[in-house]
């Protein structure tokens, strides 16, 4: 007995871990999510030290080089484009439950879709920019959709894991598109298309220096506007359409969904495919946005993986998604000059865990209390 | 070109596959699915090569980079056992965790040069049974032969020992586990470190002894997803694991001697005269993945057997139908 209250006496002080019952206000979230960044930043910068590196300069090296004059932001935006539509691809398959990773697949083939139109060619050379684009568009989707639809057929009818086959699927289309890039396209032997006529690409805020000088030498192309579209469409799907609402029943409680009649086999199917064809636009906005010709490299770069981990800090919020994206842009924009070259991608890891374990701390409540019970 | 030679060389790209496979399988036994093992496999690659260059000995390789992988799973049994995160996600964080530092630690290694590999060598008397002997007992690595031992060694272990009655139940009925007495939370994590220490060695094979280097992300070319799906296809036997591992072997090593020879089957070689085509034959591994789960699947279906039970739930003291 008197051993254990020495014991207390010394310990003034309990933590104690319990759950919570009621929701955490509003803003609890976004801090909790805010500060997990903060301790991925630190945590990262020790790493950095580890290999020789310095962090600090490093990251006011991040901050300068994407956020630095206008120059570098719409650069900076230039990157968050694909991840806005990889992230609201992820997002929406998350919401159901269905870990869709396989946004990099759909992404290119997505591109693929797209530049088949001017390659195969679909469309003559001359074609205006008024059909090519609308026409391109519905390509890169169709394409993506079809990416995503394979592995939604098999999780429905065979209840293949979605996660491996999504996978493998990224391993087969980057295939396929160096296939048809070295094998059919190619341009004098290299691994790439030649590039697309004018009109087959995405009008960017430097197009219209003559009218607006201020513009000169941005980057910024038309997919940050089909990205910013197709978030606020999706939001109004997810919160206010009756198929959201069936996605959003089935991801929280599949029971209930199926005791409400609500086919889940056929929204597996269909969510799958909604989010290939957003994966897909991301891939055909990079496509002919940015890289204007089919070639893996600048493509196959990772963003259907940042948009798993943009999706998931975003909360699976589609408006989130476009500010987060920003953040990632900078990221990979500043890192690709920062030694050594993994530090992009480590950092991008570990803000996932710290985010993924920030969690916790929105499912309960640490109680700090004095020693007596 | 010489079957046997294709198959002999595939036994030893399917052992990496084999550590991987065996360790997923021991995590998911214990009801946590970790979906971190390509990272691992990275992590247990790039330090395995940096260790073996730094001090010239391949077995302290091996040993740092089993211990670093599993210290890395030990960051995801934090997050889904004690902090109960979703285990897809949390896996998926530790494949980028695992992948970057693994590029960041392992920057300018791969113009490092040749290291002291771990030894090759053949058992007598058994290398000499016809076309057997000359696949899997001759010129082997070291870790192909312990390849050899884990298969039965992990069967025995999970379905005759008193450990592996715990370690199922623990996978299949946490809460009666726990009512046993058996530590469920100690137990998972245990089970999360072992498997992290075979991808640890799955990696390290690589990079000491199948194709010896540090190649960044291509050192492990999605290896460690693929024995996810091997997990699934073997539903949670070692014996079906090596099968699919070997078989996926040597589906690799034929993919990269079947472009080589100008002439095959009697035919001129379409993959030789049209290397284009090759992508093709990429996509195989990955493709044949897919079929593997569909049959894997479809089975378990018809068996009414399949994952363990709590495979992906937290286990929380004290709530009910766990």
């Amino acid at each position: 007995m008197a051993e254990s209250r020495s014991i207390k006496q010394r310990t003034p002080l309990r933590i104690r871990v319990e759950p919570r019952l009621s929701e955490p206000p509003a803003w609890f979230p976004a801090v909790v999510s805010f500060s997990a960044i903060l301790v991925a930043l630190i945590l990262g910068g020790i790493l950095i030290s580890f290999a020789g590196g310095d962090p600090i300069r490093s990251y006011i090296h991040i901050a300068k080089a994407s956020f630095g004059d206008i120059g570098v932001l719409s650069d900076t935006i230039v990157k968050a484009t694909p991840i806005i539509l990889a992230a609201l691809a992820c997002s929406v398959a998350f919401r159901m439950k269905l870990w869709n990773i396989g946004a990099e697949g759909q992404f290119i083939m997505g591109a693929f879709g797209a530049s088949a139109i001017v390659l195969a060619p679909v469309l003559p050379a001359e074609t205006p920019r008024w059909i090519f684009i609308p026409v391109m568009m519905l390509a890169g989707m169709a394409a993506g959709a079809l990416w995503g639809f394979i592995p939604g057929y098999l999780k429905a009818k065979f209840n293949v894991n979605e996660i491996i086959s999504t996978l493998m699927l990224n391993y087969v289309a980057v295939a396929w598109v160096n296939f048809w890039i070295f094998g059919v396209w190619t341009e004098g032997g290299f691994q790439m298309s030649p590039k697309f006529p004018v009109a087959a690409n995405l009008p960017r805020l430097t197009d219209f220096a003559k009218t607006f000088p201020i513009f000169r030498g941005l980057t910024t192309h038309l997919g940050l506007v089909i990205g910013i579209v197709a978030a606020i469409i999706l939001w109004f799907i997810i919160f206010r359409s009756r198929w959201g609402y069936e996605i959003r029943l089935i991801g929280d409680n599949p029971q209930a969904a199926r005791y409400a009649g609500i086919d889940i086999t056929k929204n597996v199917i269909w969510v799958m495919m909604l989010s290939g064809a957003l994966a897909g636009l991301g891939g055909m906005s990079e496509v002919t946005g940015v890289v204007h010709r089919l070639q893996t490299a600048p493509l196959a770069a990772g963003y259907g993986f940042t948009g798993i981990i943009v999706a998931w800090l975003a909360k699976l919020n589609p408006l989130v998604i476009i500010v987060a994206s920003v953040l990632f842009g900078a990221l990979i924009l500043a890192g690709r000059e920062i030694q050594p070259s993994g530090v992009p991608k480590m950092i991008q890891g570990i803000i996932l865990v710290c985010l993924i374990a920030s969690d916790f701390l929105l499912r309960y409540r640490i109680v700090i209390e004095r020693g007596e019970e | 070109m010489d079957f046997t030679v294709i198959l002999q060389a595939g036994i030893a790209s399917g052992t990496v596959l084999l550590f991987a496979t065996i360790g997923e399988l021991f995590s998911e036994r214990a009801g946590v699915l970790n979906l971190g093992v390509e990272g691992m496999m990275l992590i247990g690659a790039m330090s395995a090569f940096s260790t073996t260059i730094a001090t010239g000995n391949p077995w302290l390789g091996v040993l740092v980079a089993m211990l670093f992988a599993g210290l890395i799973s030990q960051i995801h049994a934090f997050i889904v056992i004690t902090l109960q995160a979703d285990q897809v996600v949390s896996g998926l964080s530790l494949t980028f965790l695992g992948a970057g530092i693994s590029l960041v630690l392992g920057e300018g290694l791969s113009k490092a040069g040749t290291v002291a590999l771990l030894p090759d060598f053949s058992i007598p008397l058994l290398t000499l049974i016809p076309i057997i002997g000359k696949i899997f007992f001759t010129n082997q690595s070291i870790l192909v032969y312990f390849g050899y031992l884990l298969v039965p060694l992990s069967w025995y272990y999970i379905n005759r020992t008193r450990p592996g009655l715990h370690l199922r139940a623990v996978g299949e009925y946490p809460s009666a586990a726990d009512a046993l007495g058996i530590n469920v939370f100690r137990m998972r994590y245990f089970y999360v470190f072992v498997g992290g220490m075979l991808a640890g060695l799955a990696g390290a094979t690589i990079s000491l002894a199948v194709s010896p280097g540090w190649f960044s992300e291509l050192t492990t070319g999605g290896q460690g997803w693929i024995a996810i799906g091997l997990v699934i296809f073997a539903q949670w036997d070692p014996f079906r694991a090596a099968v699919g591992a070997y078989a996926f072997g040597a589906l690799r090593r034929l993919i990269l001697d079947i472009q080589g020879p100008l002439v095959l089957l009697g035919f001129a070689n379409p993959f030789y005269y049209n290397p284009y085509l090759g992508f093709f034959l990429q996509m195989l591994p990955y493709l044949f993945t897919v079929v593997v789960l569909v049959i894997g699947s479809r089975e378990a279906m018809r068996k009414r057997i399949g994952a363990p039970a709590a495979l992906g739930n937290p286990y929380v003291r004290g709530e009910r139908g766990k």
